[in-house]
């Protein structure tokens, strides 16, 4: 089961980021069509933020079952987070450039 | 009256300091180095270019015979004369078929990501064989198609010199018809010609058209790179009843998205869209200007324009100058062989 949050803007989430550091386990940033990681690891429990840094939006997603979560668009600025509550690993993409891949580990 | 020599120079530097792309600011001569050709073809390790096998390739996707009915070609609909489509609204496939999309070009498809309008298939090695086994495309039987090869003399000893040990195969029949693909090349055009240096080679209205796509207009928010698409997929408010992309991949954002095709040679290509409704390059930029449907996959990116009327016509002369100079196009001589109206 994945839990989504709500999409915050960049501001919201700077602000909010020591509310959250305890569960955040990594920042992925959606850069010049590209995320700024091809791999990420994090535990049960802990969160990955997606950063839209690019001009234009992206729809970040993963259809891997148990593991799956639908960002929606994104705009340029937005940042949305998503909690892994299960090991395993989540095959990421995104939806408007699907040359856009990732992974995110999730162990115990 | 022509401007003089003073005035263009002038125009050109007070440009120079001055374009919002994107989100950055940058000069004319950088944002032209965003569109420099790229100086090689990239073919995939798992199939690598041999001018054999592109031959074989070539051969392949002019014969008719790979069709059920031995009178449809992937050269049928993917013309060479007609910019490697067939210049109709929606293609025209087996029993004279209407198809429910237009033929896209395979112009440039050496780069592209995923083919096909839906993005259905992950490259051009799968595409091959979509089309030619789609009962109203070319309705050809894939598990009859390595026999009926092997049928031909010619097609037998060909495929043993460039598959050895392996020889007909579907496989290998989609591996040489991408290869040759993937040579499918836009030649050089006058806007090459401009980033270049020649000053010369597109008119003033063009050049400006050049920045209104870069900024204004957003095109290049999509129809990015030397070759005019990012290869992304978006809903860009066509008013007609295809969903696109999400029959393939069921997220809200891809109702109604198609992918982005290249420019290049694009004032060949008319009609135009997926649905071949747009029917000029002018009504594709009033499409974008006003007249899209709005509804929740609308892309972001697609916003009212207020282009004035020199914008518009700006922007169509830019896009005329992504015309190549294309040599003619090698037809090869076929193979002799039994011909039988079986599949």
């Amino acid at each position: 089961m994945v839990r989504v949050a709500t999409v915050i803007s960049m501001a919201m989430a700077m602000a909010l980021t020591a509310a959250v550091a305890h569960a955040e386990g990594a920042t992925v940033y959606q850069e010049d069509k590209k995320f700024s990681e091809p791999e990420v690891t994090i535990k049960a429990g802990q969160s990955v933020v997606f950063a839209n840094k690019d001009p234009f939006t992206h729809n970040v997603y993963s259809k891997t079952a148990g593991m799956s979560f639908d960002l929606r668009t994104q705009k340029s600025g937005e940042s949305s987070e998503v909690k892994f509550d299960h090991t395993g690993e989540s095959e990421v993409q995104c939806a408007i450039h699907p040359q856009m891949k990732m992974k995110i580990k999730v162990t115990e | 009256m022509r401007n003089p020599k003073w005035f263009s120079v002038f125009m050109a530097a007070a440009m120079l300091p001055c374009i919002a792309y994107g989100a950055q600011t940058m000069s004319l001569e950088q944002l032209k180095a965003l569109y420099t050709r790229p100086t090689s073809v990239p073919f995939p390790t798992d199939n690598p270019y041999s001018a054999e096998k592109a031959a074989l390739g070539e051969m392949l996707f002019f014969d008719p015979r790979l069709s059920g009915a031995n009178y449809i070609s992937c050269a049928s609909c993917h013309n060479p004369a007609l910019s490697w489509g067939d210049g109709l609204p929606r293609g025209i496939g087996h029993g004279m078929t209407v198809l429910g999309r237009r033929t896209p070009t395979i112009l440039n498809a050496a780069w592209a990501d995923l083919l096909m309008w839906d993005g259905r298939k992950a490259n051009l090695e799968e595409q091959a064989l979509g089309p030619m086994s789609a009962p109203v495309e070319m309705n050809q039987e894939l598990d009859k198609l390595a026999a009926k090869l092997g049928a031909i003399e010619g097609y037998r000893e060909r495929f043993t010199q460039v598959f050895p040990g392996e020889g007909i195969s579907v496989a290998n029949a989609a591996k040489a018809i991408a290869t040759y693909e993937r040579t499918i090349v836009s030649g050089t055009a006058p806007f090459d010609r401009w980033i270049a240096g020649d000053e010369k080679a597109i008119s003033e209205s063009a050049k400006r058209g050049f920045v209104v796509f870069n900024t204004k207009a957003n095109c290049q928010a999509c129809h990015s790179g030397w070759n005019f698409t990012d290869n992304s997929f978006r809903d860009i408010g066509l008013p007609d009843g295809d969903i696109g992309r999400a029959k393939i991949l069921d997220l809200p954002s891809m109702q109604h998205a198609f992918k982005t095709p290249t420019l290049r040679d694009v004032e060949r290509r008319a009609p135009y869209m997926h649905d071949g409704s747009v029917p000029t390059l002018l009504a594709v930029v009033e499409h974008y200007d006003h007249g899209f449907v709005q509804r929740p996959s609308l892309s972001e990116e697609v916003k009212p324009l207020h282009l004035t009327e020199r914008e518009k016509a700006d922007l169509v002369d830019f896009m005329m100058t992504l015309t190549g100079d294309n040599p003619p196009v090698h037809v090869p001589v076929l193979f002799a062989g039994p011909h039988t109206a079986q599949r």
